[in-house]
């Protein structure tokens, strides 16, 4: 399954038609302490770039984008138990929501991890 | 002191610098109709303060001070008794002078002060949770509409015809900025249905004021009913807050948002502001609420503490995506409204709102003795409306012009309203006497002569 990094440190996994979303464990580090995530509603229509999720940490609130276009299959109603999932498991359990794509094509202007972390690394 | 600093040399030099020759260069961008040329006439270049006093005291003799007359005007800002411990204790300095001293480290007084303000505003509303108060109870109105469409992902809010016109006004000012649509029901002194015919799919809010701008006490939970089917929020608008000693409060009754105004308790009439709005609302909502919010806490020792809290919604961290653009709230007002309301008491307040409604029970029973004239809110709290046989503007002067205060005509409202233009708005609370009825009565009886 393969896996894609944004500029905005979102991953997302892509199996076939669908895909799940999330923030990266470098994201995570400069967040801080996750105390509240609001992840979108199933079947919202996202475009590219647009708002999808909001982190909130102890030091700040940022937007997470949709890396790709689609339409949300389902949010993880298992951050609103526990945000700190996020922190714990940000590229596991803590995912932020599922998609369905409409535009697979998008993907080519995508990381993979080799990219990402030569990215990171020069921040 | 010298209150004027600046030698000319120092302005000459200041001009030189941003290339200007004189002052009045620097206002060369207002338009030439738009400037003043030469004193205002009639205006003194110089008085001395005698002379000041003196004429400013004529200036103000001429006004008919609520205070000093039979005063029957409510319909949105009511004259109640304020306690003078109330404007004793606010003027202390660590209250008064003090401007957003919200750090945790030095300002625990007023951080507890704001706990029990929001505290007080939950229970008196019946919701979970109120934040610290906002600027006066049309922006919160405004506010709780926005909020709704954050959380419903709606646009189209349906206003109730009870709401206050000024208040309605409000919202139609900021709905042309922010995309939605307000859908309002016919303002009218007897209630009907229109509004919740109104409620669709579609809607993110149904904004009902309680008791209503005419004076209506009725049960709201049909509104919630029905917003709730449609996935829609109830919005109450309190603006009388006292009544709520005497009456069900909204939030017990299924309403989501409850906001209003305070000035009724602890904050008096000042010619209209400063005011302060409340804002309350159910607990799962919390983070769509603009505005200031106070928690409780521990500190590293485990002693009891406030803070600021969830302050991440708000517009000095979340920039152009804060809830709100309200990043202040009205402190001072809210300290008197907290401290008259801590002496008032479940009990008082209770007892309160008693003498409010026998007065108003009063004042109705006066007026409607009149031949011609009857009473068009069958239930009320402090504040009902009557049909004159006559226009109410013309009555409401000329009983001014006899020294009653006589009410809000509808009129004054509503002035393209020629069907409600009998319609008289009249408020009575603790302040009112027997004498003062009696006066009230008496002045509209010698105008329907």
């Amino acid at each position: 399954m393969p896996r894609y990094f944004t500029q905005d440190h979102e991953w997302i996994d892509v199996d076939g038609d669908s895909a799940t979303v999330g923030i990266t464990d470098y994201a995570q580090g400069q967040l801080g302490d996750v105390v509240f995530v609001e992840v979108p509603d199933a079947g919202r229509v996202v475009a590219k770039g647009d708002d999808a999720a909001v982190v909130e940490s102890v030091k700040a609130a940022s937007d997470v984008y949709a890396p790709v276009s689609g339409t949300v299959i389902e949010g993880n109603s298992g951050l609103d138990a526990d945000p700190s999932l996020v922190n714990s498991a940000p590229e596991g359990d803590g995912w932020f929501f599922r998609m369905a794509l409409s535009d697979p094509s998008e993907l080519e202007g995508l990381m993979d991890a080799a990219a990402y972390q030569t990215y990171v690394d020069s921040l | 002191m010298r209150y004027l600093p600046l030698s000319p040399a120092d302005r000459q030099q200041m001009l030189a610098t941003v290339g200007a020759t004189s002052v009045d260069d620097l206002f060369v961008d207002v338009p030439a109709e738009a400037r003043l040329e030469g004193p205002i006439d009639g205006l003194p270049h110089h008085a001395s303060e005698l002379a000041v006093e003196r004429h400013m005291k004529a200036l103000a003799a001429r006004n008919t001070v609520a205070g000093d007359v039979p005063f029957f005007l409510g319909a949105g800002a009511y004259r109640h008794h304020v306690p003078a411990s109330v404007d004793h204790l606010i003027q202390r300095g660590e209250f008064l002078t003090a401007y957003t001293p919200y750090q945790p480290e030095i300002a625990q007084g007023t951080l507890q002060m704001l706990f029990e303000f929001q505290t007080q505003v939950a229970r008196l509303f019946g919701c979970d949770i109120a934040n610290a108060s906002m600027y006066d109870g049309s922006t919160a109105c405004w506010e709780a509409v926005g909020m709704a469409r954050r959380i419903t992902r709606r646009t189209k809010a349906v206003i109730d015809g009870g709401l206050h016109p000024h208040y309605r006004s409000v919202a139609r000012t900021m709905a042309k900025f922010t995309g939605d649509t307000l859908v309002e029901a016919t303002p009218s002194p007897e209630r009907g249905e229109e509004t919740l015919g109104l409620i669709d799919g579609e809607t993110s809010c149904v904004v009902v004021q309680y008791p209503d701008v005419f004076g209506n006490v009725f049960d709201l939970r049909p509104y919630a009913e029905a917003a709730h089917a449609a996935g829609a929020l109830l919005i109450a608008v309190v603006t009388e807050p006292v009544a709520l000693g005497m009456i069900e409060s909204p939030g017990s009754m299924g309403a989501d948002i409850v906001v209003g105004e305070g000035q009724s308790i602890g904050v008096g009439l000042q010619f209209g502001g400063p005011y302060v709005g409340l804002f309350a609302a159910k607990e799962k909502y919390v983070r769509q609420m603009p505005g200031r919010l106070c928690g409780e806490t521990v500190d590293a020792d485990g002693r009891r503490g406030f803070v600021l809290t969830l302050s991440t919604r708000e517009q000095h961290i979340r920039r152009e995506k804060a809830t709100s653009n309200i990043c202040t709230n009205s402190g001072l007002c809210a300290l008197a409204f907290s401290i008259h309301m801590t002496l008032l008491g479940d009990k008082g307040l209770t007892q309160l709102a008693a003498i409010n409604h026998a007065r108003a029970c009063a004042a109705a029973d006066a007026l409607t003795a009149i031949p011609g004239v009857t009473l068009k809110t069958p239930q009320f709290f402090n504040e009902f409306t009557v049909e004159l046989p006559v226009p109410a503007r013309a009555a409401v002067r000329a009983m001014a012009d006899k020294g009653v205060l006589g009410g809000v005509s509808i009129a004054r409202l509503l002035p393209d309203r020629d069907d409600l233009e009998c319609g008289l708005i009249v408020a009575a609370t603790e302040t009112v006497t027997e004498e003062d009825i009696a006066a009230l009565a008496a002045a509209l009886k010698e105008q329907l002569a």
